[in-house]
């Protein structure tokens, strides 16, 4: 026999489910309506002032675009059509992404390695995470300005040119490429960090447990394991490097064309100067020495193109990085 | 009840439920139970003689020959002591059950038979691991573990493809060589004896973690095999999969114990039961009891063990 009064359900309503099931704000106290307010505006804003970016760059850009701004070269004139394109800074710009990839990616990858899988000193391990802040927190003049101070030193007179009496300019792709691997290490590093640190201890054991040293793990379990996430630290480092312009500024020597210096073929326009994309619409904005906005557009629109094509690269590797690996890629911001 | 008031009837007790014609209603309108009628028992009740008067540990006929054995083994982490010198003997030709509550060493004790307890750096041990003869410390901890090999709970096949993660486990360290050819036979082989050669054999390039939950711990066992190691260790080598890959991988194990040596780490004492040829009770780092699994499942010595084996704690 229950003890329980019997039970019998009541009346029957509806059950609602959708977008009416929430109260309606008309029902809420007036700060939380203001404050739902403020969030539907700030949304709406940051949408309107994307939006805004990219349309009114590409009306201006698009009006004065054309192919042959793209593969001509700059060239001294005093009218619009003489000036030529915009070859040599794209080209530019390039090279400093390819320099600073190259130099970032073993010292990132190497101290996430080292700082996921050893890490022992502990004192050591949190001096470099402090370092690696610093250098992520430290604004990109100041690293222009270290890196001028730096190449100007007599010791590193071969990455650029030498004047008569002495005097190393320290303005080169090299320098420049070379802060530039300072920018991308960053994130680069707090990528493949967080990968690693998401890989399960039970796959490194499993590697153990079948009779392969730390560096056969690391090599072929877990590095391939965090591709997707070394990627995407690449991707968000090649973003910081393609949008300075203050290092492009104080370290390329500003030439609008490669200077290339020496006789060696190809070290002779790493060790020479020219100019990015940055730079190239800086030098034509109404604040910069030439007067032609229009190229400026032109040129702000390619370099936004370039913006989006890596964040839908990002977004990309990261999806793919779920599926073939298994294990989930970060997509991290520093 | 003395010996000779037993007869040859088994002694009857049953409580019988009331049925529904035996309700009655006493006057004053509460319901009364008719009394038990009999009571009947499936066999004589045996007595059990006071732990004090057995010795648990028995020394029990083993099949092949020996392959681990371990001498009064103590591990500790930092002042916690896991596991209580132990002393085993592990055949091949048989599998092991370490059986025993959450917490009780076992799954310490089989890390520490391939020194995989040795990544932890608060670790430390006494006593002695052999080997075939050979003190496990002595060995490189490499050539231990190609011996030596671990399956463990949770699937985890390297992001590789079937064949290369395989041929992982017999290729040196990270070298790519030997090539493909010369390995393929071996890769197959060892999927054969996994029993997972006929699921993936159209195409043994597909990247492994696309497997299912059973066919990867499949996999995970051919790798491990692969190197033809003496012994293998499994640490709950099914508690994360489905009941249907669960009967698979048991009966793989009681494939493989013709040429390893098994020990199976398992929470589960029913698939002990199912599996193993010894168990090995453990209780707060201490061995309490081994012996076959039929003694110690259904005549254990110790009190502790026939709690745990009959679900009075764990």
């Amino acid at each position: 026999m229950s003890a329980l009064a019997p039970y019998s359900p009541g009346p029957e309503r509806p059950m609602q489910t959708g977008p009416g099931r929430r109260s309606s704000p008309m029902s809420w106290r007036w700060g939380d309506r203001l404050a739902l307010a403020f969030a539907w505006t700030a949304g709406i804003g940051l949408c309107l002032i994307a939006a805004a970016i990219v349309i009114y760059m590409g009306y201006r850009g698009v009006e004065y675009l054309r192919p042959s701004l793209l593969v001509s070269r700059p060239s001294a004139g005093t009218s619009q059509n003489a000036t030529g394109g915009f070859l040599d800074p794209l080209l530019g710009t390039a090279l400093l992404t390819l320099i600073g990839v190259l130099l970032a990616v073993p010292l990132a990858v190497g101290s996430a390695v080292w700082i996921a899988e050893y890490g022992r000193p502990t004192w050591l391990a949190r001096a470099v995470e402090s370092s690696i802040e610093i250098v992520a927190g430290t604004p990109d003049i100041v690293i222009a300005i270290f890196g001028l101070a730096i190449f100007q030193l007599s010791l590193f007179a071969p990455f650029s040119f030498t004047a008569e009496h002495g005097g190393v300019f320290g303005r080169s792709f090299i320098a420049a490429g070379a802060m530039m691997s300072l920018i991308a290490l960053p994130p680069l590093f707090t990528a493949t960090r967080d990968g690693l640190q998401a890989v399960p201890a039970h796959m490194r054991e499993a590697a153990f447990a079948l009779g392969k040293t730390r560096i056969a793990t690391i090599r072929r379990v877990l590095l391939p394991s965090v591709r997707s996430n070394i990627a995407t630290g690449v991707t968000l480092g090649v973003s910081r490097i393609i949008g300075d312009t203050a290092i492009v500024v104080l370290l390329l020597g500003e030439t609008l064309r490669f200077g290339p210096q020496g006789s060696v073929p190809a070290i002779n326009i790493l060790r020479g100067t020219g100019a990015s994309l940055t730079s190239y619409i800086y030098d034509n904005s109404p604040a910069g020495e030439g007067a032609a906005p229009q190229k400026a557009y032109a040129a702000a629109f390619v370099l936004i193109v370039f913006v989006l094509l890596l964040n839908l690269i990002v977004q990309r590797i990261g999806r793919s990085g779920t599926d073939s690996t298994g294990l989930t890629a970060v997509g991290g911001v520093v | 009840m003395s010996p000779e008031t037993m007869t040859a009837e088994p002694f009857s007790f049953s409580a019988d439920r009331p049925r529904d014609q035996d309700r009655a209603l006493a006057p004053d309108g509460r319901e009364t139970v008719p009394p038990i009628k009999t009571i009947v028992l499936d066999r004589l009740p045996v007595p059990v003689a006071a732990p004090s008067e057995r010795e648990a540990v028995r020394a029990a006929a083993s099949s092949g020959p020996e392959r681990l054995r371990l001498e009064g083994v103590s591990i500790s982490y930092g002042p916690k002591e896991a596991v209580k010198s132990v002393s085993l003997s592990i055949h091949q030709g048989e599998v092991l059950a370490l059986i025993g509550p959450s917490g009780c060493g076992k799954t310490t004790l089989l890390r520490t038979l391939n020194r995989l307890t040795e990544l932890t750096p608060s670790a430390s041990r006494a006593g002695r691991i052999m080997l075939d003869g050979e003190d496990i410390h002595e060995l490189a901890d490499t050539t231990l573990r190609s011996r030596v090999a671990m399956v463990f709970q949770q699937p985890n096949p390297f992001p590789m493809s079937i064949f290369d993660n395989v041929a992982f486990a017999l290729r040196e360290q990270s070298r790519k060589r030997p090539r493909r050819r010369e390995l393929e036979p071996q890769v197959i082989d060892a999927l054969q004896r996994a029993g997972l050669y006929e699921e993936v054999r159209d195409d043994l390039d597909r990247p492994a973690l696309r497997l299912s939950g059973g066919q990867q711990q499949r996999l995970c066992i051919a790798r491990a095999i692969a190197p033809r190691p003496e012994v293998l260790l499994m640490d709950e080598p099914c508690s994360a999969l489905d009941p249907i890959s669960t009967n698979t991988v048991e009966k793989l194990i009681g494939e493989l114990r013709r040429e390893l040596a098994v020990v199976v780490v398992t929470h589960n004492l029913a698939q002990a039961h199912r599996v193993a040829d010894k168990v090995a009770f453990m209780y707060l780092g201490d061995l309490v009891e081994y012996g076959s699994t039929a003694e110690v499942f259904d005549e254990p010595r110790a009190t502790r063990t026939r709690d745990y084996v009959s679900g009075a704690f764990g």
